[in-house]
């Protein structure tokens, strides 16, 4: 550790990937919480975010915020024919199965976006201007503000939602116990339906945020949807706090392994936390006696 | 009934005429030459495979309607391999034993070619594979011929220049999949000839997103200059985090960036970017006294015309295989160990890759001087004397 300025550097590169983690594995606890399913389609939504942004900027010529909103609402109708047409028609299926199902469907959905879109990558354009910041000697990009910023809001609002709303309270009963949230009123497959659709528009907004820095393509959303996975074990499935430290932790040390010991070892590291978390405490890092699940 | 029987009659007669006049053509004219082709057309090797088979097929358009060779008409078959060397295994076995190829032009990709070498030497089928492992063709293989630079080339094209502004420290940012791993051999191999001192090595993965770290590294080194080894799209992140991190140091690429993509990626980080390439991308540059010129433009003009995208040194490649093979059929006939013979005589044929002479001893065919040093001027290519 020679100089401290690259430690900032490392410690700033780990933080915006770990926010960008923490975002994907957002998705994953939303769905496995409100069904028990492991969506490994969640990548894709990170890729569709990316790939909708560039066409309707590129095809439409509409201006950046417009393209975004459409690029979520577009990725989101994917999640919800997603939901429809794969998971909802199976009755009483082993959650195994399901997840093979999800896998499937991630295939599928990479598999038409390469024919849709070709097999090139595709550069967006970053939110506000190019030229880095500086911060005690390290640089960032003005487009990582944005990412802490959104990834900040969605956390809030995500806060919020669950705890205030009565949607998100019914969310969390499914969660709970859906014979009995059922029993009261709620609809289980409304709930299950609205958790696809609240992870897709959470997953394709962070494929958008993070496009113009690391660029698009139709096979962005494999390591993505796994470092996401990883975020997500290692905060114990929640959808709170947990899940967002567990992505910072990924992303340092992913950064921090790649300065100080070697880039070779970088998507190691994020396997190694996995496999450790599984075996010696699959309830996650985070998690406390009692904790929410949602 | 009587007139039903006469138009069935009517109908027989005709179908009898036409089936002997189909057989009849089908006789007579020369059956066509089969030139099979691999390439990885899909998969992550697709920006090679790509340019290669649509140049392959330009050509062997433009053969057949320039009236074929000696009145026989070319037809290729393409396989597509996906970069995937069991599947460059099969697809040799059916062009050879189904199709019944005379030569074989491809594969893409070093590990397709090193697969398929013992198939086609075991069949004694010519194979001039379009990728750029120098392994390929050392040791020689009587049957193996390649048209793509060596690596080593370009490495020595940027060391040069290196030597010629005086810079002797240098890092290197290699990505590790087959084309990192054999430019970072090579550039280690040939360091020392040159007198140049390699103090950070480091490499990055094929699907990275944020090369950072390991530039942070690099800057706390203490190197004059930064070598990047990669195909896109992560020496397009390279550059921008270059950029980023506000590191000043010339910066050189692989020609495995060498097509209009990279700039587009890297947008305003491209500038001052400089790179070994093929001439094809600098064609109306480089001066007319350059032997490869016309082969050059008509090239870029023929691949705009039927594909609409600018050629590249990829699709340059295919370029240069099928015009050997055709040169080769044309003087030696259809017979693959004729095909051979012909195309070891192959002397200063002046194509896209280079100007190629194959000899016993040589069947990569180039020097160093196939590759121009090329700077990123105003998001163009700029050729650099």
């Amino acid at each position: 550790m020679d100089n401290p300025s690259q430690l900032v550097q490392y410690v700033l590169t780990g933080l915006s990937n770990g926010a960008i983690y923490a975002l994907i594995g957002f998705g994953f606890a939303i769905i496995h919480n409100a069904t028990g399913i492991l969506n490994f389609a969640q990548g894709e939504f990170v890729m569709l975010g990316g790939m909708f942004t560039i066409f309707i900027l590129s095809f439409l010529n509409l201006p950046l915020v417009p393209a975004i909103v459409l690029a979520i609402v577009f990725s989101t109708l994917v999640g919800m024919l997603f939901e429809r047409l794969a998971i909802r028609p199976l009755k009483n299926v082993k959650p195994l199965s399901l997840v093979i199902i999800t896998i499937g469907a991630s295939i599928f959905i990479r598999g038409a976006a390469m024919l849709i879109w070709g097999k090139d990558t595709h550069a967006v354009p970053a939110f506000s201007s190019n030229n880095p910041l500086h911060i005690y000697g390290a640089t960032i990009m003005p487009q990582h503000l944005w990412i802490f910023g959104i990834t900040l809001l969605i956390i809030m609002a995500n806060k919020l939602f669950f705890s205030y709303s009565i949607l998100g309270k019914a969310m969390r009963a499914c969660a709970y116990n859906a014979h009995a949230a059922s029993l009261v009123g709620i609809d289980v497959k409304i709930m299950v339906l609205l958790s696809f659709v609240v992870s897709a528009a959470i997953g394709s907004m962070a494929g958008i945020i993070i496009a113009p820095l690391t660029m698009t393509s139709y096979d962005v959303g494999i390591m993505l949807g796994i470092k996401g996975f990883c975020a997500v074990i290692i905060g114990g499935m929640s959808s709170g706090l947990g899940t967002v430290l567990g992505g910072l932790l990924l992303g340092l040390l992913e950064s921090l392994g790649a300065g100080y010991i070697s880039a070779s070892y970088k998507d190691a590291i994020a396997f190694i936390i996995l496999l450790l978390i599984l075996f010696i405490r699959p309830e996650g890092l985070f998690k406390q006696k009692e904790t929410q699940r949602v | 009934m009587k007139k039903r029987f006469f138009s069935t009659m009517l109908f027989s007669i005709i179908a009898i005429v036409l089936f002997v006049f189909m057989a009849w053509t089908h006789t007579f004219a020369a059956p066509p030459i089969k030139i099979g082709a691999l390439f990885s057309v899909s998969g992550p090797a697709a920006f090679l495979g790509e340019p290669e088979r649509n140049t392959a097929q330009m050509v062997v358009d433009e053969i057949n309607k320039a009236g074929g060779i000696k009145g026989r008409k070319l037809e290729l078959v393409v396989i597509d391999t996906q970069g995937d060397p069991a599947k460059a295994v099969q697809g040799a076995n059916k062009l050879i034993k189904d199709d019944k190829v005379v030569a074989i032009i491809g594969p893409s990709t070093t590990g397709d070619s090193m697969a398929i070498i013992p198939v086609v030497e075991k069949a004694e089928i010519p194979l001039i594979s379009c990728a750029a492992g120098s392994k390929i063709t050392e040791p020689i293989k009587k049957w193996v011929f390649k048209t793509a630079q060596n690596d080593g080339l370009a490495v020595a094209k940027i060391y040069e220049y290196l030597n010629k502004q005086k810079i002797g420290k240098i890092a290197i940012l290699t990505v590790s999949d087959g084309f990192g791993s054999s430019g970072r051999e090579q550039l280690v191999a040939h360091a020392k000839e040159f007198g140049i001192d390699i103090i950070s090595n480091e490499t990055y993965g094929p699907k990275d997103t944020d090369m950072t770290a390991q530039l942070t590294k690099i800057r706390a080194g203490g190197a004059q200059a930064i070598i990047c080894w990669g195909t896109n799209p992560g020496p397009a992140v390279v550059a921008r985090n270059i950029k980023q991190l506000g590191i000043k140091l010339p910066l050189f690429m692989s020609h495995g960036v060498s097509s209009k993509k990279f700039i587009e990626l890297a947008g305003d980080a491209a500038e001052g970017i400089m790179l070994p390439s093929g001439r094809v991308i600098v064609a109306n540059q480089i001066p007319g006294t350059d032997p490869q010129k016309k082969a050059l433009l008509s090239y870029v003009s023929s691949y705009k015309k039927a594909y609409k995208v600018d050629g590249d040194h990829f699709g340059g490649h295919a370029w240069d295989a099928m015009m050997m093979l055709k040169g080769a059929v044309e003087k030696a006939g259809d017979s693959p160990a004729a095909i051979r013979d012909q195309l070891e005589k192959t002397s200063k044929f002046a194509g896209i890759g280079g100007t190629f002479s194959y000899t016993a001893q040589d069947h990569a065919g180039l020097t160093k001087d196939a590759f121009v040093l090329v700077e990123i001027k105003n998001q163009s290519w700029k050729l650099v004397k």
